[in-house]
């Protein structure tokens, strides 16, 4: 079987918040839907599929709300997919859109992801205790600081890594438009000031909660060339699963984050990607998931990603920016943070990034996790058409 | 566009209610297991996974983390789940295969209905701002689906009976189904209405259960199995949500699947109708004469494991190819409230 080229055509995603309360589901799906079908110049006729992605139903409060949103997403009497792969979710409903096009199954199809934190309560949905299962606990901070600790115990990384991290990706999101929390004048000194919420994580190095979507719409080989100013092509794509707890799990570098990057570059022909990548989408909610993520996604060796964060090499001016758009540190609608990773990552490579665009960038990477660093989908997108 | 193939089909036991968790672990393990055996398939020859199944049937979020437990999933998995019935999960990893990355995919869904109350719980489907806060509840919405068919002269009582006793009868020689039996037409019709005009016969029973169909590449699939159930159609279609605007007679997006999918010929169809007159309309969409044989498993009248059904009406038209019985048959699944969402399989024993 023949593997169809993919490109993305357009990308829109909502001014994010913490209670989008002057909208309803319908509409916070459609002000995305409208800004990415006006970006990639197409009409409702042009979509084949529509591909939606968002995280557990309770935090809505709406089961299978795919099925009610169908008008809202001008599905009705076309193909609509609904993915749930925990946080990971936008980016695996990101590849499942591009599948359809590889396959050779669709022409055009439109993917979205979103989440409305407002309308329930994500704290409550995370907290119900099923039987025989490990509670989450404490929420999300709670469940990775011991991994950040871990992190910085085996690397004697210096205690100030995260604040810088916090520093680089909240004055991005000031460039941002659409980010959620734009904070130009944050210092390193505040952010060091700042509420310690879960030891190391403090206020200013976690993600907000927040309520947005994001979509995208893919074309096939001749739609991609039939955009103006260049599409993002598919490079590479790969999705990788483990379990949440088993004896000897390395959770703060999971072996499904390593399989899920090396799988990544062999597709898309990568052999170095701190040299070939220009820039990286990665989902970092907590500050030191930078660092973490560099390493486990092989950009440097393992015990050195906070060396390449402390050289400034992440910045916007660096060698490999990291979240030039702010980042899940600056806008966190859980089901839809994975997807706005490969969305901005495909918005550098078509030069439409606006004030924080990287100067030259021609493959980026976007980068979604969930679960309890057990999910993994990532893309690799070029302003090129991938070879062969 | 190269053929994918369906190679094996396991089901868990469809019952009323089980002792395990919600996150279908304890139903998956012998399932899968019986699956590889079928196959001779093993964890390792699996290139794709995906599953189907519900965190709010199960009552938790992240239900589908844990039923990974399953499937010992370590070495890391190359895996995705749909919060759909698991017939689109198939559909997802068709999507896969035909990508040409894997050649092989697993697919498995599960439901444990009896954790809570089904027909309330199905209520959540329904638009949370305007229909929701009513709780017209999953049996009620099929009622007045049946009532407008009876009062259009769309379909009778007694049409609506003959499936029933069509389905259990069927029922008896499917060792997994939930309900069964023989009944006559008149027999049913002398029972109390449940939801009026609905009586206990027309409404699919509350299952807990699980299902496995695995997927090849034709060309892989052949050295699994002598004959395998060749995926020459796979379509799926959705219908407006909003119960006032569609015509809850007919289905549209049941007729578009078909088309485009490509269904003449079949000789037989499972068809996923959890009540009596929602075969009638599925079987009038589809346009099936009375030559073509359906649910010969019982359907979903004799088991319904949500999240699971769907995906076993394939697995169960799929075998019929397998085993030689059937030379081209479609498989059909739905989702959301009165027949919205609609899948349409057709699956071909091509020498």
């Amino acid at each position: 079987m023949t593997k169809q080229r993919a490109a993305v055509l357009g990308t829109g995603q909502t001014h994010h918040t913490t209670k989008r309360t002057d909208v309803s589901m319908p509409g916070l799906l459609r002000e995305a839907v409208d800004r990415a079908m006006r970006d990639a110049r197409v009409e409702w006729s042009d979509i084949d599929a529509v591909v939606l992605g968002k995280a557990p139903d309770l935090f809505e409060g709406v089961m299978m709300p795919e099925l009610f949103l169908a008008d809202a997403l001008g599905a009705n009497g076309k193909p609509l997919l609904r993915v749930h792969t925990a946080g990971s979710v936008g980016g695996s409903t990101a590849l499942v859109a591009a599948s359809l096009v590889q396959s050779g199954v669709h022409r055009r199809v439109l993917t979205v992801a979103y989440e409305k934190q407002s309308e329930s309560n994500a704290m409550w949905a995370l907290s119900i205790a099923p039987p025989f299962s490990m509670p989450v606990g404490a929420g999300a901070g709670g469940y990775f600081a011991p991994h950040v600790r871990s992190y910085i115990r085996r690397t004697d990384a210096p205690d100030h890594i995260g604040a810088l991290v916090a520093v680089k990706d909240r004055r991005n999101g000031a460039l941002n438009p659409y980010a959620h929390l734009r904070q130009e004048d944050i210092t390193f000194d505040s952010v060091r000031a700042s509420q310690m919420l879960w030891d190391p994580i403090r206020y200013d190095e976690t993600c907000p909660s927040s309520d947005g979507a994001c979509a995208m719409v893919l074309g096939d080989e001749a739609a991609g060339d039939a955009v103006d100013g260049g599409a993002a092509w598919v490079h590479g794509t790969a999705m990788r699963t483990e379990p949440t707890t088993f004896a000897g799990r390395d959770q703060v570098n999971p072996q499904a984050g390593k399989d899920a990057a090396a799988a990544l570059w062999k597709a898309a022909g990568i052999t170095d990607p701190l040299s070939e990548i220009d820039v990286a989408e990665l989902y970092v909610p907590f500050s030191w998931f930078e660092p973490m993520w560099l390493e486990n996604l092989g950009f440097t060796e393992e015990g050195s990603g906070w060396k390449l964060t402390e050289s400034g090499a992440t910045a916007l001016d660096g060698t490999l920016p990291v979240n030039p758009s702010g980042g899940v540190l600056c806008t966190n609608p859980i089901g839809a943070s994975g997807m706005l990773r490969c969305a901005e990552a495909a918005k550098q490579v078509m030069g439409r990034a606006g004030d924080y665009q990287v100067d030259g960038a021609r493959k980026a990477v976007g980068h979604a996790y969930g679960g309890g660093s057990q999910y993994f989908a990532m893309w690799l997108v070029g302003a090129d058409k991938p070879v062969g | 566009m190269s053929n994918v193939a369906v190679v094996g089909f396991a089901q868990a036991p469809n019952v009323r209610n089980t002792q395990g968790t919600t996150n279908g672990v304890e139903m998956l393990v012998p399932t899968l297991a019986e699956a590889f055996e079928q196959t001779g398939l093993s964890k390792s020859d699996i290139g794709f996974w995906c599953s189907g199944s519900s965190d709010y049937l199960a009552g938790r979020a992240f239900s589908f983390i844990s039923a990974v437990d399953a499937i010992g999933a370590f070495p890391p998995i190359n895996e995705s789940h749909v919060e759909m019935d698991a017939a689109w999960a198939l559909y997802e990893a068709w999507v896969k295969i035909l990508t040409g990355e894997v050649d092989t995919a697993l697919v498995y869904g599960f439901g444990k209905s009896s954790a809570g109350t089904l027909r309330r719980v199905l209520s959540l489907q329904l638009d949370p701002y305007v229909a929701g806060p009513l709780w017209p509840d999953s049996i009620s919405i099929a009622g007045l689906q049946a009532r407008l068919g009876l009062e259009s002269g769309r379909w009778t009582e007694e049409a609506m009976a003959e499936v029933a006793a069509r389905s259990l009868a069927d029922a008896t020689t499917n060792d997994r189904a939930q309900r069964s039996g023989d009944a006559e037409v008149a027999e049913l019709l002398a029972n109390p209405v449940v939801a009026d005009p609905l009586r206990a016969h027309d409404i699919a029973p509350v299952t807990d259960g699980a299902s496995v169909v695995v997927l090849a590449a034709e060309e892989r699939a052949r050295e699994i199995v002598d004959r395998p159930a060749v995926i020459t159609g796979f379509e799926h279609r959705i219908d407006s949500p909003s119960l006032g605007s569609r015509d809850l007679t007919d289905s549209p997006s049941t007729r578009a699947a078909a088309a485009a999918a490509g269904i003449d010929g079949v000789e037989l169809a499972e068809l996923h109708a959890p009540f009596t007159h929602q075969e009638l309309i599925l079987r009038e969409a589809l346009g099936l004469d009375s030559g073509v044989r359906v649910n010969p498993s019982g359907g979903a009248l004799a088991a319904n494991p949500m999240f699971a059904a769907g995906l076993t009406r394939i697995g169960e038209a799929a075998k019929q190819i397998i085993d030689g019985t059937a030379g081209k048959v479609l498989a059909h699944a739905t989702s959301g409230p009165a027949l919205q969402q609609n899948l349409v399989t057709v699956l071909e024993g091509i020498r």
